[in-house]
């Protein structure tokens, strides 16, 4: 399943979910991949476990009472040496994972991913790449749908060509690795797309986005 | 001064033709995808209230303009006359609104709000006789400053004032009860609503969830079934939090599509991911795409149903649609076509041929298959 190299380290991983069936269960899907430094089922108590424990990625539910995930990301924004976050969550509404994103997640899964490709995700987000789900995928396109070359618009508010098969390709449901062959490319070149397009997605102005994120700021 | 005359036949007009602000559904159904929180908006008094205030404001006016025609027009009698005439005509439109409108509001409340409350006084019912007490004083100032131009004041001057000193009192003592019975009034159906929500939200969850988790209970050994319950309760689940309704449905490329992908899904008890992009409206050759999309993904489920999930993928332009079923199956070679796959694959390029677009098959043995699906709208 792994494309990366093995560190032989294995990743540290917090889980941030205030379900505590859920929080176990991927626990013991993740006991195989990495190591699991501890659980949390709040905002605040998130907080005081990143804090304690020092953790390499945290596994971060989008919804949760105190704010959700955004506000766990935001609080922990300021300090040394931040985790890496990556949001799992059984949403599947644009606003609450592009806002999730936007405040800095590396990635967005979906909730029934598997044990062994959600082990993968985390591996990925501890190397500083993006992961995007298909569904993330889709909803980044359909953001910057209509988006066309113009000397009006930000870079910043533009997919590339390449950019947009990348996303098209993993909205098919292609791994990395058949992407790159697909596209005659490297798997580097894969990461270094979606890493832009995350970058494009944090700081894009584009209206649907900068919406998005801000009916989301307005609510919590 | 015939522009005044002009200007009352308008007002009469508008009148007339307008129908009464603020008039329609007074609650907003509570709707979860709304950020997730139920939001009520307060009942339309406010803006009645304004129209009232306006209409009282407007027989003003029109009373005024009559007034003004039939003195340009020689018909006129003393000018003392106007004003009180002008704030009588006032108040007595305020009060006949308040009249003519109270059945209507009634009817529309106990319909918004639901049986049960038919006894209880609200805000808006303590609003109507404010309403209605302003024109009563309107009127009565008219007749006071028309009593008093005329001289007839002079001698029951004392009783008049005495009058007004204890109704100015009355006044000041009943405003604060008016308006702290109103505030509770408006919490106490703020409230209402929002049980009656809690509920509705109760029910459906009864109906739905709870009886897929006894379900679930009940065959705790059979893994296929449990999945496939757990994923069409979850579909259900997030339909009724979308909010939409069977309308949406209808009439989208983007919905029919995930529609279709849940049906096979459900038959042949194989996980679909569906994610689409854009969306455009249903016509005959987007539900041929629709159709062609569902022998894929038929296809897909009964071949390659063990090797994980089978994805659609479906990306909607204004003038192209693209569909693509992907699936980790064994795959096979498309020279050498299985006999049972034929009239599949005929189905599938002979339907988008037939509808001006056309359709692909890749298969890598070992890796998969994707069919796509392409239909350029002229």
């Amino acid at each position: 399943m792994t494309e990366l190299e093995n560190t032989g380290e294995r990743v540290r991983v917090a889980i941030v979910d205030d379900h505590a069936i859920f929080r176990a269960g991927v626990r013991s899907e993740l006991i195989a991949g990495v190591e699991v430094v501890g659980e949390a089922d709040g905002v605040s108590e998130a907080v005081l476990l990143i804090a304690r424990t020092t953790p390499d990625v945290v596994l971060l539910d989008v919804h949760m009472p105190e704010g959700g995930g955004v506000e766990v990301i935001r609080r922990i924004a300021g300090t040394e040496d931040p985790p890496r976050f990556l949001a799992l969550s059984v949403s599947d509404d644009p606003e609450d994972v592009v806002s999730v994103i936007r405040a800095g997640a590396r990635g967005y899964v979906t909730k029934t991913i598997s044990g062994p490709d959600l082990i993968d995700a985390i591996e990925r987000v501890h190397q500083g790449d993006a992961v995007f789900s298909p569904q993330l995928a889709g909803f980044v396109l359909d953001a910057f749908a209509g988006a066309t070359a113009d000397e009006r618009d930000d870079e910043l508010d533009l997919l590339t060509p390449r950019e947009q098969e990348v996303l098209r390709l993993i909205a098919r449901g292609y791994m990395y690795k058949e992407i790159a062959r697909r596209l005659g490319i490297s798997i580097k070149t894969v990461e270094a797309h979606t890493s832009s397009t995350l970058r494009k997605l944090q700081l894009s102005t584009r209206h649907e986005l900068a919406r998005w994120a801000t009916e989301r700021n307005l609510l919590d | 001064m015939v522009s005044g005359g002009i200007a009352a036949i308008g007002y009469i007009l508008l009148w007339v033709a307008l129908p009464v602000a603020g008039e329609g559904p007074a609650i907003r159904r509570w709707k979860p995808r709304q950020g997730s929180r139920s939001r009520l908006r307060e009942p339309g008094s406010a803006r009645q209230f304004k129209g009232s205030w306006a209409v009282g404001a407007g027989a003003g006016f029109v009373t005024l303009g009559l007034l003004f025609i039939f003195r340009e027009t020689g018909v006129g009698w003393s000018d003392a006359l106007v004003w009180p005439l002008v704030i009588a005509a006032a108040g007595a439109a305020l009060i006949w609104r308040q009249f003519s409108q109270s059945a209507a509001e009634r009817a529309e409340e106990a319909a918004a709000a639901g049986e049960g409350v038919a006894g209880k006084p609200t805000r808006r019912s303590l609003l109507g006789p404010f309403r209605g007490g302003v024109g009563i004083a309107l009127l009565l100032g008219g007749a006071v400053l028309f009593l008093y131009i005329n001289g007839a004041l002079s001698a029951g001057g004392d009783v008049a004032l005495a009058g007004l000193v204890a109704v100015i009192v009355i006044g000041l003592v009943a405003a604060p009860i008016w308006i702290r019975s109103a505030r509770e009034l408006s919490t106490e159906r703020a409230e209402r609503i929002r049980s009656e929500e809690r509920a509705e939200v109760a029910a459906h969850l009864h109906d739905s969830v709870l009886q897929t988790l006894a379900l679930i209970q009940k065959n705790p050994d059979d893994s296929r079934r449990i999945s496939t319950l757990a994923r069409s309760q979850e579909r259900e689940l997030r339909e009724w939090l979308s909010g939409k309704t069977e309308t949406d449905r209808a009439d989208s490329l983007a919905e029919a599509l995930k529609v279709v992908a849940a049906e096979v899904e459900e038959r042949h008890q194989v996980p679909i991911d569906a994610v689409t992009v854009g969306d455009r409206p249903l016509d005959e050759n987007a539900v041929a795409l629709v159709a062609a999309s569902r022998e894929a993904m038929t296809n897909a489920a009964r071949h390659a149903g063990a090797a994980g999930p089978v994805r659609l993928y479906a990306e909607i332009n204004p003038d192209r649609s693209l569909v693509f079923v992907h699936d980790r199956g064994p795959g096979f070679d498309p020279e050498v076509v299985p006999a049972d796959r034929r009239g599949v694959r005929d189905s599938i390029l002979g339907r988008m041929e037939a509808h001006g677009g056309r359709a692909e098959i890749r298969s890598i043995p070992g890796e998969g298959t994707e069919v796509e699906l392409v239909l350029e709208s002229k």
